[in-house]
């Protein structure tokens, strides 16, 4: 009877065991993987294969971004938001670094950009030890996790136009932006990130998540040049509270603002001086809309 | 195993009642198109409603200082009509609705207008806002199946024109204001939402037997088989239990 019995949980153990892929919540598996291991990225001139990424993905990436892309590395557990972004669940196709329209694919050049340039306030190193070449070539990997580059086309980039030149009259009217969009319900007035809204802030999965502090002296997380800050705020930050201001603030106004908030970083600017002479104040958040 | 087998049964009624339904539409096509009515009711007095604290913004609170807000997740009458429910055909397989009515979600005194927003496939649907606050408008779909996407709508914002190209229940939710949120349900074919008894009617059925639906946000969905005569209208009365 005992060897009966064990005989039946051994095999209903196994049977369990093997209906576990079954249940668990993961839609992708290495099988769908292989079938777009022939995928590839175009940045400039040069053209990555996903094929000869592998390599170099189970490297240096798969420890945080899971075999998978998934996001479920063996550290990604000890990654804690919101003081560090949790690593990308690249299934998903949701990229914060965009120069495209909010809810569309990033362009290949964006997720060159930002393997290079790394993610400040997060795991994610720069690196740019890698050569274009296989920077490419990981571009084409991360891709061939989502299925959503087999259906859709990467987003038409947004035109930025030639930056103008900064005078006190912009920074002024980019404070009124800054007031009339309301950047400090997260941002703060000060763009210390705190705001009323920071503390309840989650991301698209309902982690928490920070609004970019301005004043601490980091860089933000797509890019520190004033093309850079314009495209945040004009494109949005997919997965996140940051949403796209493309409708709501004009191009030129858009270069008002990014004057304005680099009035913020601690970093020394023309901005900053500009400021300090003119004695801008913070804007007032108690203030009636369009009345500052 | 078992479980594989009933979803293949699923499947198979599936398919054969959509062939049925093709094959019933394409017959009578000419003759009059029907309507579905009915009540939605909840089983119960309404569970309580929490009341939401907005002192984070003195726009929101001051809009509410005479009518509190609170949540949403049941709305119910005196007499328990249930009001947002969403009514659909579960099995439609004819072609989208032509309603001329766009589908308008307000964000008004910090809460959405309506809650819950039904909408065709592929049906251009507005955002707008009547507030004096920032609002973003962050629909949260899954990825696999719609595109989200994360708009500001700022005091005096153009409305925002968006459509979902696939079946999908969307929470949408403002990161600003975190209490606020609401449903974008996209459905294949005619479709109606209850009103405050709980009635609703829908519209442009052609004539034939029907599964319709309805969803209910936090009670989940009832099934409800009904056949519509040429011109005529069929019934279809629901009683949800809160959960």
């Amino acid at each position: 009877m005992p060897t009966r019995l064990r005989k039946w949980s051994l095999l209903l153990g196994a049977a369990a065991f093997l209906m576990l892929p079954l249940a668990s919540r993961a839609q992708l598996t290495t099988y769908d993987l292989n079938t777009r291991i022939g995928m590839e990225s175009h940045v400039g001139n040069i053209t990555g294969h996903a094929k000869d990424a592998k390599g170099d993905y189970r490297r240096y990436c798969v420890v945080c971004h899971g075999e998978l892309g998934d996001g479920n590395g063996e550290v990604a557990t000890w990654i804690d938001t919101p003081m560090y972004a949790k690593p990308r669940d690249f299934q998903l196709g949701v990229f914060k670094c965009r120069s495209t329209p909010t809810g569309t694919l990033p362009t290949d050049q964006d997720l060159f950009d930002t393997i290079a340039r790394g993610l400040d306030r997060s795991n994610m190193p720069q690196w740019s030890t890698f050569t274009k070449q296989e920077r490419a070539d990981l571009v084409a990997w991360v891709k061939h996790y989502s299925p959503r580059w087999a259906t859709e086309k990467p987003g038409t980039p947004i035109t930025i136009p030639a930056e103008p030149e900064v005078t006190p009259e912009r920074i002024k009217a980019g404070r009124d932006v800054f007031a009339r969009v309301q950047c400090w319900k997260c941002h703060g007035v000060a763009g210390m990130a705190n705001g009323p809204s920071a503390s309840t802030l989650t991301d698209d999965l309902g982690r928490p998540i920070a609004p970019f502090n301005f004043t601490d002296g980091t860089r933000p997380k797509c890019g520190d040049t004033d093309r850079d800050i314009y495209r945040i705020f004009m494109t949005g930050l997919d997965g996140t509270p940051m949403p796209s201001f493309a409708d709501n603030i004009k191009p030129d106004e858009a270069w008002d603002l990014v004057f304005y908030l680099r009035t913020f970083m601690s970093q020394k600017s023309k901005e900053k001086e500009m400021a300090k002479q003119l004695g801008l104040k913070p804007v007032d958040p108690n203030a009636p809309a369009g009345q500052q | 195993m078992k479980k594989r087998q009933n979803y293949a049964l699923a499947l198979s009624t599936v398919v054969l009642v959509c062939c049925a339904a093709l094959i019933l539409g394409q017959k009578v096509n000419a003759a009059g198109e029907g309507k579905i009515t009915g009540t939605v009711k909840l089983d119960g007095p309404a569970p309580h409603m929490r009341g939401i604290d907005m002192s984070k913004d003195p726009y929101c609170s001051k809009a509410h200082a005479t009518d509190p807000g609170h949540l949403e997740t049941y709305v119910a009458s005196a007499n328990g009509g249930l009001e947002n429910v969403v009514l659909y055909i579960a099995d439609w397989s004819g072609a989208a609705t032509t309603s001329t009515a766009v589908p308008v979600f307000d964000q008004k005194n910090c809460m959405y207008t309506p809650h819950v927003l039904a909408m065709d496939v592929n049906e251009t649907f507005k955002v707008q806002t009547s507030d004096q606050t920032a609002h973003n408008i962050h629909p949260l779909p899954n990825p696999m199946v719609n595109v989200g996407w994360n708009q500001s709508q700022p005091p005096g914002a153009p409305p925002i024109e968006k459509s979902w190209k696939a079946v999908e229940v969307i929470p949408v939710k403002c990161n600003i204001h975190p209490w606020m949120n609401g449903w974008f349900v996209v459905v294949k074919g005619p479709y109606a939402t209850t009103d405050s008894n709980g009635a609703y009617t829908i519209n442009g059925v052609p004539p034939g037997s029907y599964t319709v639906t309805a969803w209910q946000e936090a009670a989940g969905t009832q099934n409800q088989k009904v056949t519509v005569a040429a011109g005529g209208s069929a019934t279809a009365d629901f009683t949800f239990k809160a959960k």
